[in-house]
């Protein structure tokens, strides 16, 4: 039984003219989830059967793979009334399953089976996949140097960054100081430092987590100092008559009451910081991602660029959703803006 | 449902409050604005003391100087005698705006103070015994963004309760309160106030208000603000809006702020 019958055998007992519909609507989700199917076996076929013009690996796996990708989807359009839950979820999703396949299918046309794009600049899917299965050693290897770089940076600048930030907004004194040297060094792009820093630092790798701590650090202090400053002074004026000590006041009023503008700071700051972990990474630092990047573009490895640049998008995208949920978790007592 | 604190309360309760020809003045853009002018008060222990006067006279800035959050320019203020030089637990403030921290709980909000004197490892049962005095014993775990107005402005009454004060401060506490709250909270103020039997400062706009929760009126002119009458109320509560008497003395403090013609 399909998901659409199972529906219309609901809707029936129901409402007639309510039930029409909810089986209509059902009918098309499973039409959608079909075309997906097919798309995927259509690009499986597409992979096995068009012999390429070149020599890439692991066509035969990829093409086995869509196809049972795309067995999957045909079968969850035929049967997943069954899992209504489950088929719910996954509803979301179908049309990006389905354009998704269109793209593989054009990827796969115009690279290896036509060299429509000029070879070998875009490697064709398979390639892709081979640099994956034969190169994750190296690859896992490199995300790792770089999350510990680029975690050893920020964390140093967004502690530093925090600290100067409360400083600023507290005392008057602090910020005659520093906030001209703030407004100097600040703006500075911190890739400008980088010949200096690779030769005033004992390495280049402490020199890098120098310069991603500089970059984080900026934005980082900037919020923090706005959020300090722009505390309703009826907070303090509140814990001041309940008996607070100026270290209450900083400590549980001020910075609480700062922590949503230091959280876009530190979103400004992690966003920045990556251009220069890879930047460092390419100029002087020897693993990472970066690295990776480089080396694979001295041996005209393209495939191996292209995977290592989409891992470093989902390490990045992974590190930002990370703090987004840390603040979810933090700023629990707001009602979040901006969902990532 | 009196917690064990305000049932202990009768022994430390209440603060003579002595105002001594205090001159106050703000500076503004260099040049000094005077806010309040020779103004001399006393509240004896225990006294309930209502405030009215014109919007922007100066009455919120007595309060503040009552509670220390500044100095007068001249004169002094006295508690018991002991010159006001800065803020104290034993004098706390509501304000109008609830001013709850958004970032903690109910329970967390009603329990600064005791956290910021150090007290919050003994006090739990206080605490609790406070928000089932307010009414909300049941919105503990519940954020500030999720309560109404008059819920809100009953945990700044916890948040200041809790702390046992000798004189608590009422800086106009009801007047963004829709009517029908801010009737019964008249109501739950004053039977709180006679059970702990601490003074109290009331600043309001509302003469209503004034005649129903005070012991005594005190009626200040525009700015800069000096004391036109002192208004002594003596009537039991629960008093009632239409008490001749007390409608009698709306017509007096009318007349004293210039609007006896209005209806």
């Amino acid at each position: 039984m399909s998901l659409a019958s199972l529906d219309a055998a609901r809707g029936a007992s129901d409402d007639a003219a309510f039930g029409a519909f909810a089986s209509r609507a059902s009918l098309g989700q499973s039409a959608l989830a079909l075309a997906a199917g097919a798309v995927w076996l259509g690009f499986a076929f597409l992979t096995l059967r068009w012999p390429d013009i070149g020599d890439w690996g692991r066509g035969p796996e990829l093409a086995w793979a869509a196809a049972i990708f795309g067995g999957l989807l045909v079968a969850g359009g035929l049967f997943g009334g069954f899992w209504p839950r489950a088929a719910k979820r996954l509803r979301r999703s179908t049309p990006w399953f389905l354009v998704l396949g269109l793209f593989f299918s054009l990827w796969q046309a115009t690279t290896a089976k036509s060299t429509l794009l000029p070879q070998p600049f875009f490697p064709p899917p398979h390639a892709m996949l081979e640099v994956f299965i034969d190169d994750w050693a190296k690859l896992a290897e490199s995300v790792a140097a770089s999350i510990r770089l680029e975690m050893l940076g920020f964390a140093a600048g967004a502690s530093a960054g925090f600290v100067i930030g409360v400083l600023l907004g507290w005392s008057r004194a602090f910020g005659y100081w520093a906030h001209p040297v703030m407004r100097l060094i600040g703006p500075l792009p911190a890739i400008a430092w980088l010949p200096i820093a690779f030769f005033a630092f004992p390495s280049s790798w402490s020199a890098s987590i120098f310069l991603i701590g500089l970059t984080t650090a900026f934005p980082v202090a900037i919020l923090t100092w706005s959020g300090v400053a722009s505390v309703n002074t009826a907070y303090y004026d509140v814990a001041r008559t309940l008996g607070a000590s100026p270290a209450f006041l900083i400590f549980k009023v001020a910075i609480p009451a700062a922590l949503p503008h230091v959280f876009v700071g530190l979103f400004m700051g992690l966003g920045a910081s990556f251009a220069v972990l890879v930047t460092a990474e390419m100029m002087g630092v020897k693993a990472g991602l970066g690295f990776y990047l480089q080396w694979a573009q001295g041996w005209a490895a393209y495939a191996n660029m292209y995977a290592a640049l989409l891992i470093m998008s989902l390490m990045c995208s992974g590190l930002v959703t990370l703090l987004f949920k840390l603040r979810d978790r933090v700023l629990s007592y707001q009602k979040a803006d901006v969902k990532w | 449902m009196v917690s064990a604190a305000l049932k202990s309360a009768p022994a430390s309760a209440g603060v003579e409050i002595a105002i001594r020809d205090v001159s106050h003045s703000f500076d503004l853009e260099g040049a000094p604005l005077p806010v309040l002018e020779n103004v001399s008060l006393t509240a004896a222990r225990g006294e309930f003391v209502a405030l009215l006067g014109p919007s922007g006279c100066g009455k919120s800035t007595l309060l503040r100087l009552v509670a220390g959050l500044e100095p007068p320019t001249k004169g002094e203020v006295a508690a018991d005698g002991q010159r006001i030089s800065g803020p104290d637990p034993s004098r706390v403030v509501v304000f109008q705006d609830p001013t709850l921290f958004p970032w903690r709980n109910v329970r967390d909000n009603v329990s600064l103070g005791l956290e910021a004197q150090g007290l919050l490892k003994t006090s739990g049962a206080r605490i609790d015994a406070t928000l089932r005095l307010v009414g909300l014993e049941n919105f503990a775990k519940a954020f500030p963004h999720q309560l109404s107005g008059g819920m809100a402005q009953r945990v700044a009454l916890a948040r200041a309760l809790v702390n046992d004060p000798e004189l608590l401060i009422l800086d106009e506490p009801l007047g963004k309160l829709d009517s029908l709250t801010r009737l019964s909270m008249q109501g739950e103020i004053v039977n709180l106030w006679r059970r702990a039997g601490f003074t109290a400062l009331l600043v309001t706009h509302d003469i209503e208000e004034a005649l129903l929760m005070a012991t005594r009126v005190v009626v200040f002119s525009a700015r800069p603000a000096s004391i036109k009458a002192d208004i002594r109320i003596d009537k039991p509560y629960p008093r009632h809006r239409d008490d001749p008497d007390l409608v009698a003395r709306r017509r007096e403090i009318l007349t004293l702020l210039g609007l006896d013609a209005s209806w």
